[in-house]
Formats: structure tokens, sequence, C-alpha cells
């Protein structure tokens, strides 16, 4: 009797154990899943799709026009992008604001600036860095405002105001010279980011190293071109590959400044070009597929080079194991 | 000794001349919003007129513009929503890539870093199609979400980074006692990041009140325009006929950013060089 009835305990027993092991398994797993869930489904939704999205459309003839009855075209697209002779034109642009912005303002200024307000005064330092931060903060249209009065004709615009004096021709600065302008619009607000990076880089080299350049008698340039340069190395890499990827795909102060004019396409980047193509209200012809084809060309460089970066700045070690592992 | 006095101001010379711009600019806008008119730098004469909108001005040109109220209320609903849903998603999803192990974590913080490089500005004419098939395009939620979305990569790498540096003994005791971990996240975890959370909302808060661009290319009707689309549109209409009304607004736009940098600078400042600890 007892025999037998330890006999059938057992698998009932078994049994409720593996339903104990299968409930601790989903428990387990479930708060992993509850966790991600949001953050998958916009990334998915809004990240993902979007891509596939931008090239499905990108192989079609899509438009105002065809917006019903529209068919797939392969890269006849493609093609297109090659073949038009304001391709050169957009490129040429692209690249020059690219170049100017990055090289002047976001590694250029934002390094002097860092070497500045370090140099100076903690308080006073802080004070001029708190200060071009703000055209960051600055709502974009309200930036925007404030550059294109600025640049207004006389007797309006404070450039003219200040520079007659010196005998120089009124103008309206932003249809005369479009690119200074933009140029500049941008790099006031993109060398604040490189200006933070740099300070906490320049601010975290101990101050030995200082302290015999001074016993050495070093030069302040001197200092700077052999102790403090040498030691920003990565950080100055860092501002520089990143900033080269957001730049190439901003478009928001040139179309608020220019709209990518005056004239033809005189200050029309790649990314604003797209943006006119297939979204842009204004021109009664929105050619979705050869916008998105335009689009997926700066999408296809953004994947590789932010992967390159994950390379290079070796994120690898950023993503180790967790410190507590599920119970 | 004045040679060197002088030696010594020249940084401080320098760094006036460089930055005299931006204060220029921010002079001329509060001046500008009280002056009948102004040639360059210069008023001539001295009104309130301009702030008349305050007291629910409408457009005399184009009567069906939101005033400038229903704007801002559009623009306090946009921002603190999207702050909310960013804080909430970005700590959650932070939480796990922080502290659980499960399949796929590597690859989701590859992704995290790839995405928050990578410019997501590209992507807003497939998201235009993506939005029309959800029939959430010229609509509120429409928008918010798509903001959340593409700031997303920025926020769950900032709130790691927090969860990353909180010690595990307090979280390990709790979750040995029996809590459950979406407990302990709450009750126990989320109060020591306090600064970390402020720190996130703050940006985002300011980042979705300035937003331009989504609420410009995403919606269309007049209902949902958010500050930033009315006086984009102010300016097409006013540029060249009312330079003091079109700064009043713009001031007004401004002045919680304002308010909110002022008393929170070091908050800023530390999510600007948290945000990009990875790289640096």
């Amino acid at each position: 009797m007892k025999s037998r009835s330890t006999a059938r305990a057992i698998p009932l027993e078994r049994a409720r154990l593996n339903l104990g092991s299968i409930w601790l398994k989903v428990k387990t797993h479930s708060s992993p899943f509850i966790f991600m869930s949001p953050a998958s489904i916009l990334v998915m939704l809004f990240f993902f799709l979007p891509v596939v999205v931008t090239l499905l459309i990108s192989m079609t003839n899509m438009s105002v026009a065809t917006f019903r009855g529209y068919k797939m075209i392969g890269f006849a697209n493609y093609a297109r992008i090659l073949a038009t002779r304001w391709t050169l034109k957009i490129l040429k642009n692209t690249a020059f604001y690219v170049i100017m912005t990055l090289s002047c303002f976001n590694v250029g200024m934002a390094l002097f600036l860092s070497l500045l307000t370090t140099h100076v005064e903690k308080k006073v330092g802080m004070l001029f860095r708190s200060l071009w931060l703000l055209p960051r903060i600055t709502p974009s249209v309200i930036y925007a405002l404030l550059w294109t009065w600025a640049t207004a004709d006389a007797p309006y615009g404070i450039i003219n105001q200040l520079i007659s004096p010196l005998g120089v021709e009124p103008k309206n600065w932003l249809t005369s010279e479009p690119w200074a302008i933009i140029i500049f619009a941008n790099g006031f607000v993109g060398a604040s980011f490189g200006m933070i990076i740099f300070t906490s880089a320049i601010e975290s080299i101990l101050p030995d190293y200082f302290m015999a350049a001074k016993v050495d008698g070093a030069s302040t340039l001197q200092t700077i071109r052999y102790i403090i340069l040498p030691m920003l190395k990565w950080p100055i890499l860092f501002v520089l590959s990143y900033q080269t990827l957001s730049l190439l795909a901003s478009y928001e102060y040139i179309l608020l400044l220019t709209e990518g004019g005056p004239g033809f396409y005189t200050t029309e980047v790649w990314s604003l070009y797209a943006f006119h193509l297939a979204l842009s209200n204004y021109f009664g012809n929105v050619q979705f597929g050869y916008g998105s084809a335009l689009a997926a060309v700066l999408v296809a460089i953004g994947i590789i080079v932010s992967i390159i970066y994950l390379k290079v700045f070796k994120f690898g070690e950023l993503v180790a194991e967790p410190k507590i592992e599920v119970l | 000794m004045i040679a060197r006095g002088l030696k010594r101001s020249v940084p401080y010379i320098i760094l006036i001349v460089i930055t005299l711009p931006i204060i220029i600019f921010y002079g001329w806008l509060f001046m500008s919003s009280f002056a009948t008119r102004t040639h360059g730098l210069k008023p001539l004469g001295l009104t309130l007129s301009n702030w008349r909108f305050i007291l629910g001005w409408k457009s005399p040109w184009r009567r069906d513009y939101p005033s400038v109220w229903e704007a801002t209320l559009n623009t306090f609903i946009f921002a603190a929503i999207v702050t909310l849903a960013e804080v909430s998603v970005s700590a959650a999803t932070g939480y796990a890539l922080s502290r659980l192990k499960f399949p796929g974590r590597k690859g989701f913080l590859g992704l995290t870093l790839v995405l928050h490089a990578f410019p997501s500005v590209t992507l807003l004419i497939a998201i235009f199609f993506i939005l029309r098939a959800l029939r959430l395009y010229d609509t509120m939620p429409g928008v918010i979400m798509v903001k959340v979305a593409l700031d997303l990569p920025f926020g769950i790498w900032i709130m790691k980074g927090f969860f990353d540096t909180v010690s595990w003994d307090i979280e390990m005791s709790a979750l040995i006692d029996g809590c459950s971990r979406i407990r302990t996240w709450i009750q126990i975890v989320l109060p020591l990041i306090r600064p970390g959370i402020a720190a996130l909302s703050i940006f985002c808060f300011l980042s979705g009140w300035s937003e331009f661009l989504l609420p410009y290319i995403f919606t269309t009707r007049f209902d949902n325009w958010t500050l930033s689309v009315l006086l984009r549109n102010l300016i097409g209409d006013f540029r060249f006929v009312d330079y003091g009304l079109v700064t009043a607004v713009g001031l007004f736009y401004m002045v919680p950013v304002l308010i909110f940098y002022a008393f929170t600078q070091q908050y800023l400042l530390s999510i600007y060089t948290g945000g990009v600890k990875g790289g640096a």
C-alpha cells in the first residue's frame, strides 16, 4: 500500500516541479519583455519600418500624379539621380556646407572656445559657455528669425548698421552672401557640442602636466600644442565624425533661412533636396519615389557610417554583461 | 606690469568679441519687442502694443490662424506628453539594458548606439507614409509618437548610464525578499536616479517645446499648430510688415526656455556630457 502511494506520488510531484519551473521561467523572462516592449515597438515602427519603406518607395514612380496607379520601376530613380545635372550641384553644395561648418565652427570654434574658457577664470569661463549654449536651446524658428533680421536690408539690419561706418556698401546679406550666413548660423549652434566635450576633456587633464610644462618654461601656445592638443585627439575625432553625420542630414536651419535659395538651388543641400521633392507642398509635383531614392542614399550612408563609429570608438566595451543576473 | 595686465586680459577680450553676436542678437530680440520700429539696434520709439496678442489676438489677414494662446496650449501639451512618454519608456528600457539578462540585450544596446549616431531626419519621408497608414497623419498623437521614437536612442542611452551608477546591493536585497522586478524598479531604483530623471525630463521638455520640423511636416490643420509653426507662418505673413509683433511672439515663446535654462544649466550640462560619455 505504502510503496504504491509513493510510486504514484513521484510523477505527480515531478509534474508539479516542472510546472513550477516553467512558471519561474515565464516570470523571469516576462519582465525583460515588459520592460523592453514599448521601446521595441517604437523602434520597429519609426526606425526599421521607415528604412524598408524608404527603399520600397524609392523603387516606384509614386508621385502626386501617379498616387493611385504607381508601379515598381526598379532602380530607375537611382539612374535618374546619376543622370540629372542638378545632382552635381547639390553634391558640391552639400560638401561645401558640411566641410566649412565642421572645420570652422563645430571643431575649430569649439576648440578655440574650450581653450579660452578653461584659460580664463572659472566663473567667467562658465558664463561664456552658457552664452554659447543659448543658440542651441533657442527654438530654431526664433534663431533663424534673429539671423534674418541681423542680415536684413538697410536701415533694418544689424550687420549693415554696424559695418556701414567702415564704408561697406549696405546690402541684404542673406540673399547676397547666403552661404556665409548659413554657415555662421549653423556654426553658432554647432560649436557648443564640441565646446562642452573638449572642455570636460581639458578639465580632466592632470594638473601635473601643466605644472611640469610651466617649470620647463613652456609658453601658453606651446602648452596647448604639445600637451592639450595631443590629449584631445580622441574627443576631436569623435566630434568630427559624429557631427559630419548630423550635418550631412540636417536641413532645418537652411529651410528656415533660405529654403535652398536664393535663385535656383543656390544653397540646396542633399537632404533638403530630398525633402523638397518628396514632402514640400510648395511645388505642385511632389515626387515621393524620386525623393525617397535621394533619402535612401543618405539612409545608407547613415547606417554604414554609424556602424563604423560603433567599431572605431570601441562601443563593444560599453555593452558588457549586466551586474545583476536574473535571480 | 601694465604689459602683463594687458596680456592677461587678451583672452577675455577675444571671448567678448567672438561672443558679441550672441549678446547683440538676444538683446535686440528683447528690445525690438518693445519698439514701434527698429533701425538696426536703434529703436524708434517704445510701445507695448506688440504684446497685444496676449489678449487673444488673431491675425488680421488670416482670421483662421489659431490665437497665440491656443498654439501655446498645443505646444505645452506636446512638450509635456513627449517628456512623460520619453522618460518612462527610456527609464524602462534603460533599466532592462542595465540590469536584466535576456537574449538580444547586446544587440539592442548596439542598435541604440547606432541609432544614436544615425541621422533620423532622413526617415521623415517614409514616416509620412507610415503615419498615413496608421491614420495618425495630421494628429497630435502621431507627431508625439514620432518625436518620442526619434529621441528614444538618446534617452535610453542616458538612462542606462544613470542606472549603471546605482549600487545594486539594495536592489538585490529587495529581489531576494521576493519583491517583483517591476516593484523593485518603481519603488527602489527609480527614486535613486531622481537627478537623472530630472535631467532627461528637462532636456525632453525643452526639445519638445522647441520642436519645429515634425509638427511643420506632419500637421496641417490650424488647431494642431504649435508655437513654432505659428511663428513660422507669422514670419511669412508679417516679415516686412510688423517686426515688433513677431519679435514679441518670439520672445513669449522663448521665455519658458530661458527660465528653464537659467535654473537648470547644471543638469543640462551633465546630460550633454553624459550623452556622449560613450564616445569621448
